[in-house]
């Protein structure tokens, strides 16, 4: 009989020759493997969850008794940016109402509110090479493959494979195969925000050398890609050359701070009729 | 019982790497805990038990990351064999040769997951050099301290449980 511990080198071919064929038939069919990423998916994100729940317990407590010390000094501070604060919400508001006057003399339909589920971030990735972070919401709230997923700052990713019923993973927009359609709110200039491996995390290509983008101008999504609602904030051009041939080499910061995402809203609109309906931007994100 | 060990470490560092990430973007991209368990079962267990955590793990870590499966199935297949063959040859008791067997093997994985993810997407292959060896120091330093913990353990209680017979004497 074979024992296969003094043939190892027979195993490590065998082996090997699985992991080709398993990666080539991905390739192929551009499917994935939805059974054992569903089956893996579904069975870990209980543990993740409940993991996550010992951990926010511990952080809890933490932040309620011990981390406390400075705490006088924190709630001074607060109370005179609250004072700030509420003299720029006055501003606001006189703004707000003055769109709103301007948008009913020019017969402009108000626009619906995009329904959205608020998500806490119930793990990170297992695997440092990927940015994708899992959030506690699943089917059984309605989130679906492709739903976009924001956050007060911005957009923040959307959902990729099959969710399970109660937790749903999430590619962000800082992963080096992430992709969405943006546009300078300026000067318009349209074009692909992707992630990359970098300080700042984001690039936006295909714009051309001819655009007039700078740095400091806002780039917002655009919407084309059926995806991600029009008008959300992605981020602010940090660098803005001319590139050796056709396209500008832009470098975005993000809106969102990923580095401590735990609480996003999960946008109930499957993706394609994002772009059907085109509805305009909501103006509390795109600041 | 190996089996059941090799596998309940693949899962426990699965957890706390998810967990870690979760807290800390930046944190969870700095360590790699399922690549040091498979390159510590391999220098514990040989090259076959290596080679078998590093396919377990990186499915498991590919099905759970939603990237293609496989490709870091494939890296850590091939770390945990290599590390395995060399633990057999080489002398690998001591922290020093330790540190570096994980600081390699986190280079070697790390070329093999870029260098396949660029085939198969047909991307430009690209590697941060100083991220990578920022995770390899650590990788490096919790893959020694794990083995200093599980060596050490055994003979930090056997010495406590005679100190404690001794003083019973004493007493009585």
């Amino acid at each position: 009989m074979l024992d296969i511990r003094r043939r190892t080198g027979v195993l490590l071919f065998v082996v090997m020759m699985g992991h080709v064929f398993l990666i080539s038939v991905q390739v192929q069919s551009k499917s994935g493997v939805p059974v054992l990423q569903a089956v893996t998916f579904g069975a870990f994100a209980r543990v993740q969850s409940g993991t996550w729940s010992a951990v926010h317990g511990v952080r809890s407590f933490w932040d309620n008794y011990v981390g406390l010390r400075g705490a006088r000094a924190e709630n001074e501070s607060l109370h005179r940016q609250v004072a700030d604060l509420e003299v720029r919400l006055q501003e606001q508001r006189t703004l707000a109402l003055r769109a709103t006057r301007l948008q009913e003399l020019m017969d402009l339909k108000a626009s619906a509110a995009l329904p959205t589920i608020a998500a806490d971030v119930i793990a990170g990735n297992p695997n440092p090479g990927m940015r994708t972070v899992t959030i506690g919401r699943g089917t059984a709230d309605g989130v679906q493959a492709d739903m976009a997923v924001i956050a007060p700052g911005g957009l923040v990713g959307r959902v990729i494979g099959t969710p399970a019923a109660h937790a749903a993973r999430v590619q962000l927009l800082i992963d080096r195969y992430a992709a969405a359609g943006a546009v300078t709110e300026r000067a318009r200039a349209g074009g692909m925000v992707v992630g990359v491996d970098k300080d700042p995390p984001l690039m936006m290509d295909l714009v051309s050398n001819l655009a007039d983008v700078k740095s400091g101008d806002a780039v917002v999504a655009s919407g084309v890609d059926g995806i991600y609602p029009k008008g959300f904030r992605i981020g602010t051009v940090e660098v803005s050359e001319r590139g050796a041939q056709l396209y500008r080499m832009i470098r975005i910061r993000p809106a969102v701070d990923f580095s401590s995402l735990e609480e996003v809203l999960v946008v109930l609109v499957p993706a394609r009729s994002v772009v059907s309906e085109a509805a305009p931007a909501p103006a509390v994100i795109a600041k | 019982m190996r089996t059941a060990g090799v596998l309940a470490a693949l899962a426990v560092a699965i957890v706390l790497q998810a967990t870690l990430s979760g807290m800390s973007m930046a944190g969870g991209t700095r360590v790699n805990l399922v690549l040091v368990a498979v390159v510590y079962v391999a220098l514990a267990f040989g090259a076959v038990t290596g080679l078998l955590a590093g396919t377990a793990g990186g499915l498991a870590q590919d099905a759970l990351a939603g990237g293609i499966v496989g490709v870091g199935g494939l890296s850590k297949t091939i770390v945990g064999f290599f590390v395995g063959v060399l633990g057999a040859q080489f002398i690998v008791s001591q922290p020093v040769p330790r540190f570096v067997m994980f600081v390699g093997a986190t280079f070697v994985h790390e070329l093999c997951f870029q260098a396949l993810y660029a085939l198969v997407e047909s991307r430009v292959f690209t590697i941060q050099y100083s991220a990578v060896l920022l995770q390899a120091l650590v990788n490096g330093a919790i893959g020694v301290l794990a083995f200093q913990v599980v060596e050490g353990t055994p003979g930090l209680l056997q010495r406590r449980h005679s100190r404690g017979a001794m003083f019973s004497r004493r007493r009585y």
